[in-house]
Formats: C-alpha cells, structure tokens, sequence
C-alpha cells in the first residue's frame, strides 16, 4: 500500500495547530491569574467576525464572470440560510443545502 | 455517584451524537470521495476531532496545500477554541489527570455544553467533563470511519458534497446572527473578506483580511465592548 507521506504530515500538522489553540488558553492564563480585558472582550466578538471571514473563504474559486456565474454556490447558498432561518435544525439545513448543491451541479448545470 | 456523572453526561450528549453521527458520515463519505480510505477517518477524527478544521483539512489534503499554508489555515479556523478555553479556565480548573484530555476534546459542541451546563450537588464535575468529551470523542469517531465505509458502497456520484463545509459555516453564522443583536463583527468579517479577496487574490487574502479585521474590531471597541456582551454562540 502506498502511504502519502505528505498528506500524513499534514494531518499532524493540522493535530498539533488544533491541539496548540486549544491548551494556549490554559498555558497562557493558568490557574489563579486574571485574563486581560482585551482577551475576553476578543474573546466575545472575534468569533463572529471569523466565521463572516470562512463563508466568504468557501466562495473564494467561484468565478461570477463565466459559466454557470455562481449560482449553484448562490442557490444552495440562499437555501441553506432560509432553512436554517426557518427550522433552526443545523442537520436538516446542511444535509438539505448539500442535496441542493449536488443536484445543481450533478443535473442542471 | 460516577454512575449518576455518567447517565447525566450520556442524557446530555444524546443531541451530540445525533449531530456528530451525521456530520461524521458526511465527513467520511467526502474522504472517501477524495481518495482517502477509513484508515484517514479514524487517524483524523482522533487526533483532530474538529469538524470544520478536519472538513476544511480534506481541501487542503487533496490539493497538496504546503505544510506552511495547511497550519496556518488550520490555525485561523480554529482560534475560536482560544476564547472557549478562556472562559472555561474556572470550571475546568482542578480537574487534574483528566484536564490534558478535556482540553483536548474542546469541540465547539462540547464547549457549547460545558460552558452552560449547571450541575446537581449528586454530581461529580471532573467525572462529568471526562465522560461527555470522551462519549462525544467516540461519537465522532464512529461517524467518520461509518461515512468513509459507505463511501466506498455510495450508489451515486458524490461530485458536489464538498459544498457541505460551505454551509456548516453558513449555519453558524445564521444561528449566531439570530442569536445575537450586535451584527457590527460578523459584517466586518464578510466585508472586509469580500473587499480582500477582490484587491490580493484567492491565494493571498487571509493573512490581511485577518490582520484588518483584527484592527476593525480594536477600533470600534469602545462601541462593541459591553460588560454584558453575550458569549459566542457555538456551531
């Protein structure tokens, strides 16, 4: 059996990066001292701006200048966030988006 | 007293398992579709067990990202777990042998119930901590390898099940835009992105949309920055 050797360093790479963001809290600030202000204020309003950052970083190979200009990103896109403002379930709203966004690219375009 | 920490961390978990058997399966499937047998689900789902870091890892696998560009991609989708563990330091402290592993198994699920949770005086935390991170851990992990078997067995073509990191992210952002009256950060996030994208390229705009981001969010502390401000929602 062939082993990829680079795709194997990169999950211990990806293990370890994972693993580093997770303890850096506990090293950083371990027990009995004060987390700084600006940490926890970070803390409350990087998230959400991260998370706008990823779903822009998922749309970053769709070309809107030629065929088929997006839409099935845009379709699935704009299903996913109706469903999921509809029912709030994540499970129906993911499996639903990625139904939509196979049978676009798989059938119609 | 272990047996009550048990049957309370399983009762608890029991919408995890749901979640992570799904999400597990879709993740498999996608491996698979790239190439990558069950022996990839189980090495990743254990040493990882993130779900958009191990979603977003398939990409960077299967393109042959650089060692370089894999972690730093990996670094900026998983920094959210600092904040979790910044505000778990209290309930997580004293719990000894175990900590190293509940540190570890610090998922966005995981947290969203730790960091919640309100225990009954019969319950042991420490005890309570292992036994959901380790329940959820093997949730994951059955999820994963179970979508990478099916994956080999899948009648149709799986072209398009990528979309699938796409709108987990999509999902997060609507449940903490609905959850949340303050939107100032997530439309910074989207914009200063899409504004990146358009003047460095798709391979150079994260380093500084991150770093203006970064900035943005310092700038308008002052109006963002509330005593009150309510915790990150968790996907």
């Amino acid at each position: 059996m062939q082993i990829d050797v680079h795709a194997l360093l990169q999950v211990l790479v990806m293990a370890a990066v994972i693993a580093f963001t997770r303890f850096l809290p506990f090293l950083a600030f371990p027990e009995g001292r004060k987390t700084p202000r600006v940490i926890t204020y970070l803390g409350g309003v990087l998230p959400y701006a991260i998370i706008g950052m990823l779903v822009v970083y998922c749309f970053k190979g769709v070309s809107v200048v030629s065929y088929p200009w997006g839409l099935p990103e845009l379709i699935a896109g704009a299903f996913v966030v109706g469903m999921h403002v509809w029912l709030r379930n994540t499970l129906i709203s993911v499996f639903g988006g990625v139904a939509v966004y196979m049978i676009l690219v798989q059938l119609v375009f | 007293m272990t047996k009550k920490s048990f049957k309370r961390a399983f009762r608890d978990s029991l919408p995890i398992m749901a979640g992570y058997l799904a999400l597990g399966i879709g993740y498999g499937v996608l491996l698979q579709s790239k190439g990558y047998s069950f022996w990839w689900a189980i090495l990743m789902s254990v040493t990882m067990f993130a779900g958009s870091g191990q979603y977003a890892g398939v990409d960077f696998m299967a393109s042959g990202a650089s060692l370089l560009t894999t972690g730093f991609m990996t670094l900026i989708i998983n920094c959210r777990h600092f904040f979790y563990g910044v505000s778990l330091l209290e309930k997580y402290r004293g719990t000894g042998a175990a900590k190293p592993y509940l540190i570890f198994g610090l998922t966005d699920e995981t947290y969203s119930i730790t960091a919640t949770t309100v225990l009954e005086d019969d319950i042991n935390p420490k005890r309570y901590y292992l036994f959901l991170t380790a329940l959820n851990h093997s949730y994951w992990i059955t999820g994963c390898v179970l979508g990478a078997v099916l994956g080999m067995f899948l009648p149709f073509s799986s072209e398009g099940i990528d979309f699938a990191m796409t709108a987990l992210f999509i999902v997060i952002m609507v449940e903490q835009w609905l959850s949340s009256k303050e939107h100032l950060p997530a439309i910074l996030g989207v914009a200063t992105t899409v504004v990146c994208l358009l003047v460095f390229g798709a391979e150079y705009f994260i380093v500084p949309a991150l770093f203006l981001i970064a900035a943005e969010l310092m700038l308008f502390r002052k109006k963002l920055d509330k005593p009150e401000s309510e915790a990150p929602h968790a996907d």
